[in-house]
């Protein structure tokens, strides 16, 4: 068993680990702003019912949530999940799309009103005010937060296995049986180097949007 | 002379508490009213109401002869009325408010660039060609820089908000509100946010727009300002007008006892 072909193997399996994070960020972003607009919304039981939603997401461990939507629809509804990507992508979207919701909702709520009321006295309308002045301000104030989620995004990738997804920490787990540890802890390494290089992105994203304050 | 700005009994209620309690005033072309009174008195909540960002509970506001909002008044406006007849009217806020991701140039041209190439679209059918756009907004620089070179700040168009003192943030955001030509120009406090030194550059801006016959209504706690630059004064008490009249007669010679204790009051702090 060489390290060579430990770390192909490896690395095809956190291949996996990678789709599940590109496709819960495909999902969750748009659909965290879906969610931030019902609870802001002035519609006070939708307000409510969006904000129960998103404590029960954010109140549950997202492993539970995996074997939710792994077991209950062929449990209760006797139409067994069909595919284990599918449930995994479920599971993390609506987990991630809570939080990323409740980012955004700081950020809007952060900008002060005066930004609004000034854009109205200049005769612009709801949409201009959104579009030109309010967001590109939430946006340079939740990239600070939304790199800290997006990294903790990239470990809760390996949560998968719990629902046996195939991805690198079972990968590592099937060394472990063949009775060889190191693999399992050599797995550090890939979030390790994938994590450093969204660190540097963000600190690129953060200097660039750097060029004024407030 | 028939005036540019007539308020008829406007009242303004948040839950119980009324805050205009029935605000009378004129306003003749060119000339410039100072509010005056204490905290609490409703200047904002009126200057506020003028500029459609609250909604009289009564009254009407009329700009050269023409209703432009009405109370209650049977259909309720749509938004693109209320834009509309909000640029009759400009405001300066307390606390400058400009927009801090634009340099000083920007802040002042991205209103009027999309007022005028909305307006393109509706007059002509279609949008604008690149050219189109071009003349478009370069006369809107061209007036934007004028209006800087006239608040003193020509050399400032390219820093960003946070790169500006107090008094140079004010003045661009005079400029910003000028750039639409609002018949009316208001100042909500203009230099309550400003350190004392730096009051003076732009007060010195209004009486500079007083010279050029600009009609602005302005709420201030300076009152040596209040009664150099005032053609006519209104002193407000509990959400009504206590008091009004010319600096001499509201100042030289105030009626009301209120007004006399909150001049005297003033004048001890001033
Ligand atoms: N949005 C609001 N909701 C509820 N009450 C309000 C609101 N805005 C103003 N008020 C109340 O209306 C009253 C008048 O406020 P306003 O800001 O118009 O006074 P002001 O004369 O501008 O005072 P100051 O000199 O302190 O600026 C105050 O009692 C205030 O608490
Ligand atoms: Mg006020």
């Amino acid at each position: 068993m060489s390290f060579a072909t430990v770390t192909l193997d490896l690395l095809e399996s956190f291949l996996q680990n990678g789709l599940v994070f590109i496709l819960t960020l495909l999902g969750a972003i748009p659909l965290g702003l879906v969610i931030t607009f019902g609870s802001m919304s002035k519609f006070k039981p939708l307000q409510y019912l969006v904000k129960t939603y998103v404590w029960i997401i954010r109140g549950t461990p997202l492993m539970l949530q995996l074997f939710v939507v792994m077991y209950v629809p062929g449990l209760v509804f006797d139409m067994p999940m069909q595919s284990r990507l599918t449930a995994v992508m479920i599971a993390f979207i609506i987990n991630y799309s809570a939080y990323f919701s409740e980012i955004y909702r700081g950020g809007i709520e952060s900008i002060p009103k005066g930004q609004y009321e000034a854009g109205q006295v200049l005769g612009m309308t709801k949409s201009q005010i959104f579009f030109k002045v309010v967001l590109f301000q939430v946006i340079k104030r939740i990239v600070p937060p939304m790199g800290n989620e997006i990294i903790t995004l990239v470990k809760d990738t390996s949560l998968a296995r719990v629902i046996a997804y195939a991805e690198i920490i079972k990968a590592a787990e099937r060394y472990t049986a063949m009775g060889y540890i190191w693999p399992l802890f050599y797995t550090g390494v890939f979030f390790l180097v994938f994590v450093g290089a969204l660190t540097l992105l963000f600190g690129w994203i953060e200097r660039k949007l750097d060029y004024y304050k407030g | 002379m028939n005036p540019i700005l007539e308020v008829k009994n406007i009242r303004k209620s948040f839950g119980n508490n009324e805050v205009l309690r029935g605000i009378n005033f004129t306003l003749n072309q060119g000339d410039v009213l100072v509010i005056i009174g204490s905290s609490g008195s409703g200047k904002t909540t009126l200057l506020r109401c003028l500029n459609f960002l609250e909604e009289a509970n009564e009254g009407t506001i009329s700009v050269g002869g023409k209703v432009i909002y009405q109370a209650g008044g049977g259909k309720k406006m749509t938004d693109a009325e209320i834009r509309q007849n909000r640029l009759h009217f400009g405001l300066v806020f307390q606390s400058f408010n400009l927009f801090p991701q634009y340099n000083v140039l920007r802040n002042i041209t991205l209103a009027p660039e999309m007022l005028e190439l909305d307006k393109f679209k509706a007059e002509k059918g279609k949008k604008p060609s690149l050219a189109d756009k071009k003349r478009i907004t370069d006369e809107i620089e061209m007036h934007a820089k004028d209006l800087l070179t006239k608040v003193g700040l020509a050399d400032k168009m390219d820093s960003y908000p946070f790169q500006l003192s107090g008094g140079q943030s004010q003045r661009v955001a005079i400029a910003r509100a000028l750039a639409l030509a609002p018949d009316i120009l208001c100042f909500d406090e203009p230099t309550s946010a400003l350190d004392p030194e730096l009051t003076g550059e732009v007060l010195k801006v209004i009486r500079e727009l007083k010279n050029d016959n600009r009609t602005m209504i302005v709420v201030t706690h300076e009152m040596e300002f209040a009664r150099g630059v005032a053609d006519k004064v209104i002193y407000m008490a509990d959400g009504v007008i206590e008091e009004q009249g010319t600096p001499e007669e509201v100042f030289g010679n105030p009626q009301s006892p209120k007004t006399r204790a909150f001049l005297s009051k003033s004048a001890i702090k001033g």
